[in-house]
């Protein structure tokens, strides 16, 4: 049953783009039934924290990439019972992480004009990097039919469920033609499922925007993508290092071929 | 001929330029023809109206974790062996709900599914494809509980066969697992295709009586030797030029004596655990139930959907997956279809239509990895 309160739902938001809320935004049918069965209450960017709570359901895009960030979300769990992390930023580092890979002050001294200005980490880490989370959602961005299976789970006090098999078995159950076997390289063996095999359906090679599976394999498809596919090693970096770029077995895969 | 001559077992000649009547006396009693054809550039089961809906001069070029469709010389209407899906999508839907309920003051009511049974009409099923119905017919039609979508389209369904000829050798191996390449039960009507010597078309041999009753709408004439035996002819070239080869003998021991081998590791360190082997074949028939419930709680619905042991989440039990590791999740699979299936159903849970081999994104081989296994098996445990 539904606890008689209504829960208190807040919403953080550090580095990312703000898709993944905008997917809470996006889900404009069912925003009206959102807002009656949740109190939610707080819901702008971190940066401007004031943090109150408690939050009953707390949901948090975006990656660690300032002091400040890494001090406000000790903060925020410390006022959360259950912390959701939404997307590739907040459970892998995001696209900006591929500074993990470089020296972030080339970056700053690239870009800005006064990089004396520029306070940042030298790496963009995952929300799991620096307090305990729940529940992962992936996706860059998060598919809201999930986002909204997630809050019904928490609503009705059951485990949330995103499969994390294959974007292969979505795929198939889609009825597509497979593309790899067609002759393009495709992500969706190493990838989770969320996305409903988008590219694919599309005939599109996956681009692995959800990160990697469980147990996934990517070494054997680098492989096949290179023997067989006539990938070049460069290539290989690129199709790894991408939104999901410091997910451990991306990462590991990409440094593999970065020579 | 006449009308009274046309009996199961008979064989008459279709011109190819008639094979339009046959699609339209299928239509016209009613059922959706479902066969081979192109959509955008890919090779799919879809329901057609047309010959020209064929994937007529096309043929396909295939190898482990390679599809490649070709341009034949001649016009073939059938010149390809089986393509990705299967009839299994259209026997058992991939996903369906089973039931909702909605809530009633302190208590639920079921709100009754209205299941819309199609009534298919399948062309172009091959001997292979046969048999994994026949398999599929011991898993959901047999003992006490007996599957009722799948009983319900599968009894419906009309089945045009067709005997394999003038095709490409592919990963096909059902000369093997003794399935194929002729079609000898379980259709209504099954042709084979006439390319040479004689002009285009089809000898078409009658299956049942309902069979009959579409042939007798349809301008045909009595079959003549020398077309009977020119697909004969053609089904025996198929047979003797075939892609794979599996040794079946004492193939429930090889792998019950061999759990430990050294191969599982080396697969499965090529193997994706992506699960495409399982959603291909045409006789994997695994499913999982997922319950939601709308977001005021007021709905719920449970829905089945095919599901593959190659995922983390198929052997889940109370407090976790048995199976985590992909060695044991490929030896599952190998395992299940060549040897536990017969303890469990009776016959092979493969069927050597190739499809895993083909649509393997890494062309990881089933006729390779038992060789490999039984090439240093490690024999009986000894006592
Ligand atoms: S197209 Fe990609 S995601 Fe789909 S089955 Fe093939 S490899 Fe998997
Ligand atoms: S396995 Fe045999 S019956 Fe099946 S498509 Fe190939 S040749 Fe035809
Ligand atoms: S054998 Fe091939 S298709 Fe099957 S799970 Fe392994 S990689 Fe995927
Ligand atoms: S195991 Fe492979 S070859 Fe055998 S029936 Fe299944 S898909 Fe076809
Ligand atoms: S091989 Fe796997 S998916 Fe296929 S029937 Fe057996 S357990 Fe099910």
């Amino acid at each position: 049953m539904a606890p008689k309160r209504k829960p208190k739902l807040s919403v953080w938001k550090f580095a990312s783009c703000d898709g993944c809320q905008l997917s809470l935004l996006d889900c404009e049918d069912e925003l009206l039934t959102i807002a009656g069965a949740v109190e939610i209450a707080y819901f702008v960017e971190a940066s401007r924290a004031m943090v109150k709570g408690p939050y009953d359901l707390t949901l948090v895009d975006g990656s660690i990439t300032t002091a400040h960030d890494a001090a406000v979300i000790q903060r925020v769990r410390r006022a959360s019972k259950y912390l959701v992390a939404l997307g590739a930023c907040a459970n892998s580092g995001g696209i900006q992480a591929l500074r993990n890979f470089t020296d972030v002050n080339d970056f700053i001294d690239a870009v800005y004009a006064k990089p004396q200005h520029i306070k940042t980490l030298k790496e963009s880490t995952p929300i799991a990097a620096h307090v305990k989370v729940d529940f992962a959602l992936n996706g860059c961005p998060i598919n809201k039919h999930q986002l909204l299976a997630v809050l019904s789970a928490f609503l009705q006090g059951r485990p949330p469920m995103a499969r994390s098999h294959s974007v292969c078995v979505d795929c198939k159950l889609q009825g597509n033609v497979c593309v790899m076997v067609m002759g393009a390289p495709c992500l969706g063996p190493v990838t989770h499922a969320g996305c409903g095999a988008l590219c694919p359906t599309y005939h599109r090679g996956c681009y692995g925007c959800y990160g990697p599976k469980e147990t996934p394999n990517p070494a054997a498809l680098s492989a096949w993508f290179s023997q067989r596919l006539g990938m070049s090693e460069a290539n290989l970096v690129r199709a790894f290092r991408a939104f999901y770029a410091n997910a451990p077995a991306f990462r590991q895969e990409s440094e593999a071929h970065d020579k | 001929m006449t009308a009274s001559s046309l009996k199961v077992g008979a064989r008459v000649t279709l011109a190819a330029g008639d094979f339009q009547h046959l699609l339209d006396a299928l239509a016209g009693r009613g059922y959706r023809v479902m066969s081979p054809t192109l959509e955008d550039g890919r090779l799919i089961y879809g329901e057609i109206g047309k010959v020209t809906d064929l994937p007529i001069g096309w043929t396909a070029f295939q190898e482990g974790g390679t599809f490649r469709l070709e341009h034949r010389q001649d016009q073939a209407f059938f010149g390809f062996a089986v393509g990705q899906q299967s009839w299994k999508q259209f026997l058992l839907p991939p996903h369906q709900t089973l039931w909702q309920a909605q809530r009633e003051g302190s208590g639920w009511g079921i709100i009754p599914q209205v299941q819309e049974i199609p009534q298919f009409a399948f062309l172009g099923v091959r001997s292979c494809e046969l048999e994994a119905m026949a398999v599929q017919d011991r898993v959901f039609l047999q003992g006490a509980h007996v599957e009722s979508t799948y009983r319900a389209r599968r009894e419906s369904a009309f089945i045009v066969a067709l005997n394999c000829a003038h095709q490409d050798p592919g990963t096909c191996f059902c000369v093997s697992m003794g399935t194929g390449p002729r079609a000898t039960a379980g259709f209504d009507l099954a042709l084979t295709e006439l390319l040479q010597g004689e002009e285009h078309g089809f000898v078409v041999e009658i299956g049942t009586d309902r069979g009959a009753e579409v042939i007798r709408q349809v301008p045909r004439r009595a079959a003549t030797s020398g077309e009977v035996d020119a697909a004969a002819r053609a089904v025996a070239a198929v047979a003797g030029n075939m892609g794979r080869r599996l040794d079946t003998t004492g193939i429930q021991e090889l792998f019950y004596d061999n759990y430990e081998h050294p191969r599982w590791d080396e697969v499965a360190a090529r193997c994706l655990n992506c699960g495409n082997c399982t959603l291909v074949c045409p006789t994997c028939f695994c499913h999982t139930l997922e319950d939601s419930m709308d977001l005021p709680g007021a709905v719920a619905e449970r829905r089945r959907r095919l599901d593959s042991c190659f995922t983390v989440d198929f052997s889940y039990l109370h407090g976790g997956s048995i199976r985590t590791s992909p060695r044991s999740r490929y030896r599952q699979w190998l395992t299940h279809k060549l040897a536990t299936w017969i303890d469990q159903f009776g016959c092979s849970g493969c069927v050597g239509c190739g499809r895993c081999i083909t649509w393997c994104p890494v062309g990881i081989d089933i006729t390779e990895e038992v060789r490999a296994i039984r090439e240093t098996a490690a024999g009986p445990p000894k006592e």
